[in-house]
């Protein structure tokens, strides 16, 4: 038999509808955010710096995202690749592929936009304390690791080595370069391209090939994987092999997410909202999914 | 049925009404407030219209049904309830094809965001077959009990006055009771109605689920229940369990899809799946929906609007250029086992209630009672090769307290 | 099948983007549906320049142009020139219509012997360069967006024009009428009442307008994308259509789309003249 659950019959048959729409509804419109500065990563990336025009939106979480309004346009999910801490601003990092994106990486400060959030699982860094953390990003993948990154340096005793791997098509196409030499002074920062350009010195090829010297105590180390697809995948079938367990391999997947609140059914990954059990999954569930062709 | 409030403990209302007593209590639903939907025929099917009156219901008409095709027959009864689930679910009342969700202003610096604030409409539904209650109840758990729930549906449903019809004639589409449920209707009622056709006494044994049911009940003219009725109405229902059309395997259905995502029958349905999407539109638990950003021709007014949207349109899964599910058998892989199996895991019960809608209205009959079959024998097969144990019936009941 | 348009930034508010409307060979309906546009067409002239509409306006200015309209197929070699040069002055390109995006019904011309015809139809045959099939504008250049319906829908093309000076996707949806069937609360013709229907491959566009009316879809709009014919052709024969008649439903305003290409179909004969039992 089919029962309705107690809280909802009390949520539809209790008091009267408020004449307001509640702040956590799913229809709920967005928050109105002004971008205060605007910093251009490379040729079709920014990173806009915002701020809450009225009362800002609960605090995000490091692997949570927003869905980002450009007026007239349309939104888009975005994850947060910074978090204010005391007054700072949100900061995300937007890369130019389709109308709406591009609309917001036209955005200029003192524009406006709407934000919707925080929504979905963060990368639950808490979960590597004690540890070794190991962060894998390939292309636009860092921005979602940004935070992370920013959170273990914020708790330093509380891990035991911080790695950050970072995989990119070209020289060109690197974020946050200035930020990554100031990283190395506190991590282990490693980076490679896949076509390299005159002047470039580094590492090139896959990012997995960066694995070796990193990962020394496989089952204390907690990994945080954020890129293509294919990318993920490959990373974290390296790590098992190197004996990382699954559960312990946090990726941040992506599907085509229209609402943020687990009501519009389009982020479906077989059992997963991801919207709302991702973005960011433990490896050992998603693995079996992401083998599926064309779930 | 525990959350039925004990009706008002005032005079014993009128149990049995005729159908001036039907009559009755669609004018006493109007002049509540509510806007009484309900079947009505037109055009060769049975429809759920506003009504004005208990003489647009139905009488006389049913069904006859199989996998995409669908007629309407004369009754010699005379019946009003006993058609099978129609073309349309009620979801297009409480969840309907396209609601504005917010708007927004740009001046020269500001942008001026305003919530939907025009009222939800008060319905009163006359005649929700028990299936139809039971995909209320799903959605409700989609839409209205998670942790974000969607205002629009939650104020139509809060709003909604539901008489419920129990059902005495399934269709040949029909197997609620192997999906969970049965003829007889579950909880989530304001009235419930059972039909009793009789020659020269046509009447409906009618009870309250909520205290505004009683209150309705209590003034509509009628006679008192008795014990020729209850009984003729009770004997109706048992009759109608056991008269279902169709059925699923008796298997864990949601181990079965979960298992089943590399056959290849897949691809066999996908063969003659027209990928149009009717299943969805139909299905009364189907809920995806779309967003549309809408702008007038000044640019300065934009309206976002949802629509229903469809796992089997190819920009549903729309990412980086192109669909994920780029073929139909993935599309139809999708809608079964979200249906079927992934619906518990996200909403902690099935997706499915038996209605039969989604067979009947496949304009190429598509029927998942013959496909689940294929499916269990794929896995049964499978699992007596490698001496595994197939996917057993495991008591998996629906929750009834939250999300898994 | 509708392209997304390539993100391009809206316009430039301080200059009103610049219109030009194409006609090659048509009927001139969906050129007319601008025009038909009657509520909204003062503020669509407010904020778009229509520079060249002949239909409209004798008035008409020199490109290069922002969005260029294109009505009409291509059937003969000054306009398989034509387009080029439109292409050439036009920041988008939009094919408006079944003749711009499939060819249209002059494209039944493609399953026959135009130099037959031609003979027959015409006292002075000589007079008439034509060529031998009739395409769509993308079979010659490349194209922005196509706008489907023979003719067009009047929203639709509001919110391509509307899309455009927004600078976002048009919401034009692929997929197949019975969604529309579905939203308006259209009961299933060929369900309910075993009515051959071409609506379950068609794209979506019309509203549903004709099973509104108890009547089959057309296929006005062409096939949706994915469009599965093979999977339908069983329940029209079953609702009565032989396959002459078959090849007639699928062979009006888009016979050439490849989503309603006859299996097996007669080639050079007409569909009329083909065997059938």
């Amino acid at each position: 038999m089919s029962h309705t659950p107690a809280a909802v019959r009390h949520a539809l048959t209790s008091a009267p509808p408020a004449d307001a729409v509640p702040e956590q509804a799913a229809d709920h419109p967005p928050a109105v955010y002004r971008v205060q500065y605007r910093n251009i990563e490379n040729d079709d990336t920014v990173t806009l710096a915002l701020d809450p025009d009225g009362s800002p939106l609960p605090p995000f979480a490091p692997g949570q995202f927003a869905m980002l309004y450009a007026f007239g346009v349309g939104e888009v999910p975005i994850s947060v690749s910074g978090i204010p801490y005391g007054a700072g601003p949100l900061r995300h990092t937007i890369r130019a592929v389709g109308p709406v994106s591009s609309a917001l990486h036209r955005l200029r400060p003192g524009d406006r936009l709407g934000v919707r959030g925080p929504f979905g699982t963060g990368w639950d860094l808490d979960g590597a304390a004690g540890g070794d953390v190991l962060v894998v990003a390939g292309g636009i993948g860092l921005a979602p690791l940004r935070p992370l990154v920013h959170a273990a340096f914020a708790a330093p005793r509380r891990f035991r080595r911080l790695s950050v791997l970072v995989g990119a098509r070209s020289p060109a196409d690197l974020l946050y370069r200035h930020e990554l030499d100031r990283w190395r002074e506190r991590a282990h920062v490693a980076v490679t391209v896949d076509r390299p350009d005159d002047g470039w010195t580094g590492n090139v090829g896959v990012v997995t090939a960066l694995l070796n010297p990193v990962v020394t105590d496989p089952s204390h180390t907690t990994a945080f994987v954020c890129g293509p697809e294919a990318m993920i995948r490959h990373t974290a079938r390296d790590l098992l092999a190197r004996g990382l367990p699954s559960r312990r391999i946090r990726v941040s997947l992506e599907r085509n997410m229209r609402c943020g609140t687990a009501t519009c059914g389009h982020c479906q990954l077989g059992p997963l909202l991801l919207c709302r059990e991702g973005p960011v999954v433990g490896y050992d569930r998603a693995a079996d999914l992401m083998n599926v062709r064309g779930l | 049925m525990e959350n039925v409030t004990p009706a008002a403990p005032t005079p014993d209302p009128a149990t049995v009404l005729d159908r001036t007593g039907l009559d009755a209590l669609i004018r006493e639903l109007a002049a509540r407030g509510y806007t009484v939907v309900g079947p009505t025929e037109r055009n060769g099917a049975v429809v759920l219209a506003e009504l004005a009156g208990a003489d647009e219901l139905p009488w006389g008409v049913g069904t006859d049904t199989d996998a995409g095709r669908y007629r309407t027959t004369a009754r010699a009864d005379g019946a009003a309830f006993a058609h099978s689930a129609g073309p349309q679910p009620w979801k297009r009342f409480l969840h309907p094809p396209r609601v504005r969700e917010w708007s927004a202003e740009r001046t020269d610096q500001e942008l001026v965001f305003r919530a939907e604030t025009s009222p939800a409409p008060s319905y009163a539904f006359l005649g929700v077959r028990p299936c139809d209650l039971r995909a209320i109840a799903v959605q409700d758990r989609v839409l209205a009990y998670g942790a974000r729930p969607d205002s629009a549906y939650t104020a139509r449903r809060r709003g909604a006055f539901i008489v419920a019809a129990e059902c005495t004639e399934p269709g040949a589409a029909c197997f609620c009771v192997s999906a969970g449920g049965g003829p007889a209707a579950g909880p989530g009622y304001d009235l419930v109605l059972t039909e009793v056709a009789e020659p020269g006494d046509h009447r409906f044994w009618a009870r309250a689920g909520s205290e505004r049911g009683a209150e309705v009940l209590a003034v509509l003219p009628g006679r008192h229940a008795d014990s020729r009725t209850v009984n003729a109405a009770r004997t109706a229902v048992d009759a109608a369990r056991d008269r279902m059309g169709r059925s699923l395997p008796d298997v864990d259905l949601h181990a079965l899809m979960a298992g089943s995502r590399g056959s290849a029958h897949w691809d066999d349905i996908a063969q003659r799946c027209l990928t149009c999407g009717n299943c969805t539109l139909v299905c009364p638990t189907c809920y995806c929906t779309t967003s549309e950003e809408v702008t007038d021709l000044t640019g300065d007014h934009a309206e976002r609007w949802r629509r229903w949207d469809s796992c089997f349109d190819l920009d549903f899964s729309y990412l980086h250029g192109g669909p994920v599910r780029s073929t139909g058998a993935d599309r139809y892989r999708q809608w079964l086992t979200h249906k079927l199996g992934t619906w518990h895991d996200q909403f902690g019960s099935s997706g499915c209630v038996g209605c039969g809608r989604c067979v009947v209205w496949c304009p190429v009959g598509i029927d998942l009672t013959k496909e689940i079959p294929v499916f269990a024998a794929e896995r049964a097969e499978s699992a007596a090769a490698t001496g595994t144990a197939p996917e057993p019936r495991t008591a998996a009941p629906e929750h009834d307290g939250g999300l898994a | 099948m509708a392209t997304a348009a390539t993100p391009a930034p809206p316009p430039d508010a301080a200059r009103r983007p610049s219109l030009a409307v194409w006609k090659l060979a048509s009927c001139d309906g969906c050129q007319l549906t601008l025009l038909d546009c009657e509520d909204e067409l003062l503020a669509l002239a407010e904020r778009i320049d229509i520079a060249h509409f002949p239909e409209m306006s004798r008035r008409s200015v020199d490109g290069p142009y922002d969005v260029s309209l294109v009505e009409g197929s291509v059937t003969t070699a000054a306009d398989a020139e034509r387009i080029r040069e439109i292409r050439a002055v036009s920041r988008h390109l939009v094919a408006i219509g079944a003749c711009a995006t499939a060819g249209g019904i002059q494209a039944l011309r493609d399953f026959a012997d135009i130099d037959e015809f031609v003979s027959v139809v015409y006292a002075r045959p000589e007079y008439i360069d034509t060529l031998a099939r009739a395409t769509p504008a993308a079979a010659h250049v490349p194209v922005d967006f196509e706008l489907r319906g023979c003719p067009i829908d009047r929203r639709q093309l509001l919110e391509v024009i509307g899309a455009f000076l927004a600078g976002r996707r048009p919401q034009i949806p692929s997929h197949s009428v019975c969604f529309e069937c579905k939203a308006r609360g259209t009961t299933c013709v060929t369900v309910a009442q075993g009515t051959p229907c071409l609506g379950p491959i068609t794209h979506a566009g019309c509203g549903a307008l004709c099973p509104a009316y108890d009547r089959g879809c057309y296929g006005c709009f062409g096939p949706k994308p994915d469009a599965d014919l093979p999977a339908l052709l069983p329940l029209l024969r079953r609702d009565g259509m032989d396959a002459p008649a078959v090849t007639r439903f699928l062979r009006t305003f888009n016979a050439t789309a490849p989503g309603f290409a006859v299996p097996d179909g007669p080639g050079d004969d007409e569909p009329d003249r083909e065997a059938a039992p």
